[in-house]
């Protein structure tokens, strides 16, 4: 593979992705420390949101330690390059939490819709683009639908505005072949000045190599975290992924050694649970399930008694979606109940 | 004199048709007309029903109203069209249910405030969403135990059981559920969530209440209150059913709900429409009994 002299724009998930890994608590200093460190290291794209976007705050997915008002207001006044992007799923946030957004600075905002629900989205990306902001189509679980499938709902979005599309693997379950097929259809049959990006999740270890291969179909922004911190076994580390890009010739514009200090000094020293590809994550990526069920599905496990693991794979069974973690529990009860335990 | 309040349909596309197919099994109602605004499938399914029919909009149906003697009109067509078939029905005398989200009359959920609504007699009642219709009674039922000071509710739906309308504003369901939540379900602070999931075979609507109460739970007193409310709601929706809960985690009180549709026009897995068609109908029944029993006196007619 040869990518040299090819520039990307990294993308950091470690302040939205790593929320799910944190249930939502990252204090307002951690948030500015990792943000103003990541800014310094030349990093161009910085995510800040609760880890279900916009108006993620809930019961049904934790309640935040701080609004997205308070992460706005306490990060984006920091920032001397870095630019804050924000996530919203229509059907959880709306457009009334995408102007607060943008009337606290984030110029960069991700509309995500499950992979066949482009439709949705209409209003949200419609209104994004018409206040000149950086608009982003999500399509979450790409590995649900054929490459023509998500070629389709690659051009609704784009037909609302959307400047950039992109291949989400939001279960972490894609292999290099098929992010080369889906990112390299969508790079020939979209707007050529449409950009791509591709988000990787790490549960079957592909993050990088995933994302090298979105490079080569015509992908030019990619999403990673910073130590890896995200749901499931985390987003493509970022440090890591430097550091190859940089062996290949790829222009990032990031300063390995000072990405390499947020991750070791900064970051990975917060983690709640080291993020690796422990046993739960792993079967995310090989039953292709929407890696933040992950702890939703752990702690049923410790309530319940049912396996996390047998929770997990019938989750994917039965072709749950991002946002249905309360389907989580409810699941578990009624196992729980098959099985003959008595809860607690 | 039939009891039977006769009434026309404003919109013959899938709600207004699986609507049509329940009212004419209805003891209360006898529906008479059906309004387009042009030929299409549903009018021609209507015609074949027996219907009388306009392709002209509710202009085609003014003109028959007195001499039909229509006294109820169900709206599902949209919520921009909706103001205009009110005011010229209203004017008329006509009770208006609205199944389209322009709320301009209030909320009704039929076994929390259906009956304040008919006593008074309002000329036009909104059946909120149909996430609002499987999971405010549930709301209520909590609410009406103990103070809750936050509802909110995760409706899943099948891809195929949502139109065009609701994708196109989305966040018109999100927020119009959680004023229901707050001024029917009694919740202080409501929030609503909806995913929309195309698995095949399409999944039945399931929906999650969770409610935070002010003070701890008083378990069994919410255990029977959600029971008798999953009752009063099967009596219109039979297929309305607790999977799991409540359930109970300090504060947090948790119910899972299925719904199940009749099948009548809709699939059986479209729940999330069965539920607002059922609840329309029941909501129209309530005025005539109340009608034919002389508690309410419909606007008088020469």
């Amino acid at each position: 593979m040869d990518l040299t002299g090819k520039k990307v724009t990294l993308h950091d998930m470690s302040l939205r992705d790593g929320m799910h890994a944190k249930q939502h608590q990252i204090s307002l200093d951690e948030m500015v420390s990792i943000a103003t460190a990541l800014d310094e290291a030349g990093m161009p794209l910085i995510e800040v949101t609760h880890g279900d976007g916009l108006g993620g705050t809930s019961v049904n997915y934790g309640f935040p330690a701080h609004s997205d008002e308070d992460y706005f207001s306490a990060v984006i006044p920091k920032m001397k390059k870095a630019k804050i992007s924000a996530l919203l799923l229509p059907g959880i946030g709306t457009i009334d939490h995408l102007k607060m957004a943008v009337d606290h600075g984030v110029s960069t905002i991700r509309v995500a819709t499950h992979c066949t629900e482009a439709d949705v989205s209409e209003q949200h990306i419609g209104m994004a683009a018409k206040m000149g902001l950086d608009t982003v189509g999500f399509l979450m679980m790409a590995h649900k639908v054929s490459a023509k499938d998500l070629l389709t709902q690659a051009k609704l979005m784009e037909s609302y505005g959307a400047n950039c599309l992109y291949c989400t693997d939001s279960a972490g379950y894609m292999l290099p072949a098929e992010v080369s097929e889906k990112i390299g259809l969508l790079r020939r049959e979209l707007d050529p000045r449409t950009e791509l990006g591709f988000h990787g999740h790490h549960n079957l270890g592909m993050g990088i190599a995933n994302s090298l291969a979105a490079i080569e179909a015509g992908a030019n922004r990619i999403d990673g975290s910073v130590a890896g911190l995200g749901a499931g076994a985390g987003n493509t580390p970022l440090e890591v992924f430097v550091a190859v890009l940089h062996r290949m010739g790829v222009e990032d514009g990031i300063d390995l050694y000072k990405i390499m200090d947020v991750a070791e000094d900064l970051v990975t020293p917060m983690m709640d649970h080291i993020i690796r590809i422990d046993r739960d994550a792993l079967t995310l990526g090989y039953a292709g399930v929407y890696s933040s069920f992950l702890l939703f599905a752990q702690r049923a496990e410790k309530k319940y008694g049912v396996s996390a693991r047998d929770i997990l794979v019938e989750l994917g069974r039965r072709g749950t979606v991002g946002g249905q973690e309360d389907m989580i529990e409810d699941l578990a009860l009624t196992m729980a109940k098959d099985l003959g335990l008595s809860p607690e | 004199m039939s009891k039977k309040l006769r009434a026309a349909i404003i919109g013959p596309g899938n709600i207004g048709t699986d609507l049509l197919m329940k009212a004419m099994r209805s003891e209360w109602i006898e529906p008479v007309w059906m309004v387009g605004i042009e030929e299409s499938e549903g009018i021609r399914r209507a015609r074949e029903f027996g219907m009388k029919v306009s392709t002209t909009g509710v202009d085609g149906l003014v003109p028959y109203i007195i001499e039909d003697d229509i006294r109820i009109a169900f709206d599902a067509t949209s919520a921009y069209v909706h103001a205009d078939n009110s005011k010229k029905v209203n004017d008329l005398g006509v009770i208006m249910i609205d199944l389209t989200p322009a709320a301009i009359g209030p909320f009704c959920v039929p076994p929390v405030n259906l009956q304040q609504h008919a006593s008074q007699l309002e000329m036009n009642v909104n059946m909120v969403t149909c996430g609002g219709q499987a999971t405010i009674p549930m709301v209520a039922a909590v609410s009406q135990v103990q103070a809750v000071t936050y509802g909110e509710i995760v409706a899943t739906v099948a891809s195929k059981s949502i139109g065009p309308g609701t994708r196109k504003n989305i966040d018109e369901f999100t927020r119009t559920t959680a004023a229901g939540i707050e001024q029917v379900g009694g919740a202080q602070k409501g929030k609503a969530i909806i995913v929309v999931n195309p698995a095949e075979p399409p999944l039945m609507m399931r929906d999650t209440i969770h409610c935070l109460t002010e003070t701890e739970p008083d378990q069994a007193a919410i255990i029977a209150s959600v029971q008798a409310m999953v009752e009063k709601v099967q009596q219109y929706v039979p297929g309305y059913q607790l999977v799991n809960g409540p359930i109970f985690d300090g504060n947090r009180v948790t119910i899972f709900m299925e719904v199940q549709g009749l099948g009548d026009f809709l699939p059986k897995y479209a729940g999330n429409l069965d539920i607002m068609t059922a609840a329309g109908l029941r909501t129209a029944e309530l005025f005539a009994e109340e009608a034919a029993s002389g508690a309410i006196q419909l606007p008088a007619r020469g």
